[in-house]
């Protein structure tokens, strides 16, 4: 079953500045697939058009075989929840402690409180941030702020993990330790969406790819690797 | 339901304590615009005060013919009574209470004395003097009654003719008054409004990002705003109890001077007397406006 869906979508911000257009493909529960393309080719409104924080302008997006586009605002939310989103700039809750990042994300959920007071430990731990349960995220340095967002977002185990550019602002260490971690989490059977414009990465995953230029898919290759 | 209540309160507190600045700028301003409804509304109670003492001094006075009896115009007073509900008191001064009080007045005056020694009698009327509640109407009402065939030939002259324009004049000041005070007082209440809108709306505006990612992450609309709302009406909670103390114990300490200054008005039995009616006013404005203003800013970021 696909998990999600692009059928022709177009995305076009106003003056006619065309960043998608006519993109169709589908990914299939449990694939990891790398977005590739060069900065500014779209990869982030794409994922933007995932979590429905984006219109597109023409298309359909489906989640799970049910449109986008149709979806009631609480229906919406209950997908994001479905979703754990790792971004580039962290998205953190900047005036939320590393702890109660975690905790918000299960309080959504409207977990028992028995069950965040054992699990948010649990993953700080997992993740190595127990010493740091009670900093805010500006206290921490980079890699600590990427590796809380990781946590963040696989602490309701969802169905599907999106990293868009997660590793744009390590250092290679920390970068291969977030990518040895999305594979793992790809192994356990979640789908894993990864956008990405280096090239060490990809060519070492071996995992299908599909690359964004101008506007629309130039590739989409079950074993891919890095051309631009 | 109830756990995710205790969820959304306890962010509400932490992020009141943790914008600690915020929060005091905040109140400081609700305070304000409290305070400045309620001495509004104490001016406004003041101002009514003086107004009737001003009305009740403002009466008519109908002189008798000197060879009228004393059961006559009693009668009259009668008659003056039944036909008009809302006089305050008709007041019958005999001939010779009229001199009485005259000489009271001018004791210490040898020429005015003197005069009366030289007229030898008793120059003075009897007289009612009608005290109304200072409205036209029933002014004309009482001047009615006076000039009619039953009566007109026992009165020699009413006096109210001259004092007329002097009543329609305090009226007009006095509404002209009212309806100046009243206007710069809207506009006061609704510049502080405008501020304390602008302050919630500035804490709020800190939080963009925050609301942005709680959507992404899947937080119900509910979820993002209740804490906001909340905190909404914290503040206004907070500022509504200060300013309750406040008035309360200034109404207390004050009340006695006040009445000096205003001739009698007792802000305290004024504050027991409107007690629920001051709590709807400041409660209304602390905490309803707290919590609407918290609502349509935080309404404008959600929109993701
Ligand atoms: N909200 C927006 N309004 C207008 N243009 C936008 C907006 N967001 C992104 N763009 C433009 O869309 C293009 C693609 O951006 P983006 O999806 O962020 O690319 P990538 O993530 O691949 O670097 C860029 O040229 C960017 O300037
Ligand atoms: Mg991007």
């Amino acid at each position: 079953m696909n998990i999600i869906k692009f059928e022709n979508v177009t995305k076009i911000y106003e003056l006619d500045n065309v960043i998608l257009q006519d993109i169709s493909f589908e990914i299939q529960e449990g694939e990891f697939v790398s977005i590739v393309g060069k900065s500014g080719a779209g990869k982030t409104t794409l994922i933007r058009l995932i979590l429905g924080l984006e219109k597109p302008t023409s298309g359909n997006i489906f989640f799970n075989e049910i449109n986008i586009g149709q979806m009631q605002s609480s229906h919406l939310s209950q997908m994001r929840r479905r979703i754990g989103g790792i971004y580039q700039d962290y998205k953190l809750l900047s005036a939320k402690t590393v702890y109660e990042n975690v905790a918000y994300i299960m309080e959504i959920e409207g977990k028992a409180n028995e069950e965040i007071v054992r699990d948010v430990p649990k993953v700080l731990e997992a993740i190595g941030l127990s010493q740091k349960i009670n900093n805010f995220p500006h206290e921490l340095s980079g890699g600590e702020q990427q590796r809380l967002a990781v946590a963040r977002a696989l602490v309701n185990y969802p169905d599907v993990i999106i990293a868009d550019e997660p590793t744009g602002n390590l250092d290679p260490y920390n970068t291969f330790e977030v990518i040895a971690l999305l594979e793992k989490i790809n192994k356990t059977g979640k789908t894993v969406i990864l956008s990405t414009h280096d090239r060490e990465i990809i060519n070492k995953l071996g995992k299908r790819v599909i690359t964004i230029e101008d506007g629309k898919i130039i590739r989409d290759e079950v074993k891919g690797r890095f051309i631009i | 339901m109830f756990t995710n209540f205790k969820r959304v309160f306890n962010f509400a507190l932490a992020d009141f304590y943790r914008n600690k600045g915020i929060s005091i700028a905040t109140i400081f301003v609700l305070i304000i615009t409290i305070a400045l409804v309620t001495g509004l509304f104490y001016v406004y109670g003041a101002g009514n005060f003086i107004i009737l003492q001003v009305q009740n001094k403002i009466d008519i006075t109908a002189y008798f013919k000197a060879d009228t009896s004393e059961q006559e115009i009693l009668d009259v007073k009668d008659q003056l009574l039944k036909s008009l509900q809302n006089v305050t008191s008709v007041k019958y001064v005999s001939k010779e209470q009229a001199l009485v009080n005259f000489t009271q007045r001018h004791k210490d005056n040898s020429v005015f004395s003197q005069a009366l020694e030289q007229v030898g009698d008793n120059p003075f009327l009897p007289s009612l003097n009608i005290t109304t509640n200072g409205l036209s109407m029933q002014y004309e009402q009482v001047a009615k009654i006076l000039q009619s065939d039953n009566f007109s030939n026992l009165i020699e002259k009413v006096d109210f003719s001259e004092k007329k324009d002097t009543i329609d004049k305090v009226f007009s000041i006095m509404s002209n008054i009212t309806k100046f005070g009243l206007g710069l007082a809207l506009i006061l209440v609704i510049v502080a409004l405008l501020v304390v809108f602008n302050t919630i709306k500035l804490a709020i505006e800190n939080s963009k990002e925050e609301i942005s990612t709680m959507r992404i992450v899947g937080a119900s609309s509910w979820f993002v705003r209740a804490p906001f709302i909340i905190q909404g009406a914290l503040f206004g909670s907070i500022s509504f109890v200060i300013c309750l103390v406040a008035t309360i114990l200034l109404s207390y300490f004050l009340s006695s001077g006040f009445a000096l200054v205003t001739g009698g008005f007792n802000l305290w039995d004024y504050l027991i007397g409107n007690l629920w009616l001051i709590i709807l006013i400041q409660a209304g404005f602390g905490i309803g406006f707290g919590i609407v203003t918290s609502f349509i800013v935080v309404q404008k970021y959600l929109k993701i």
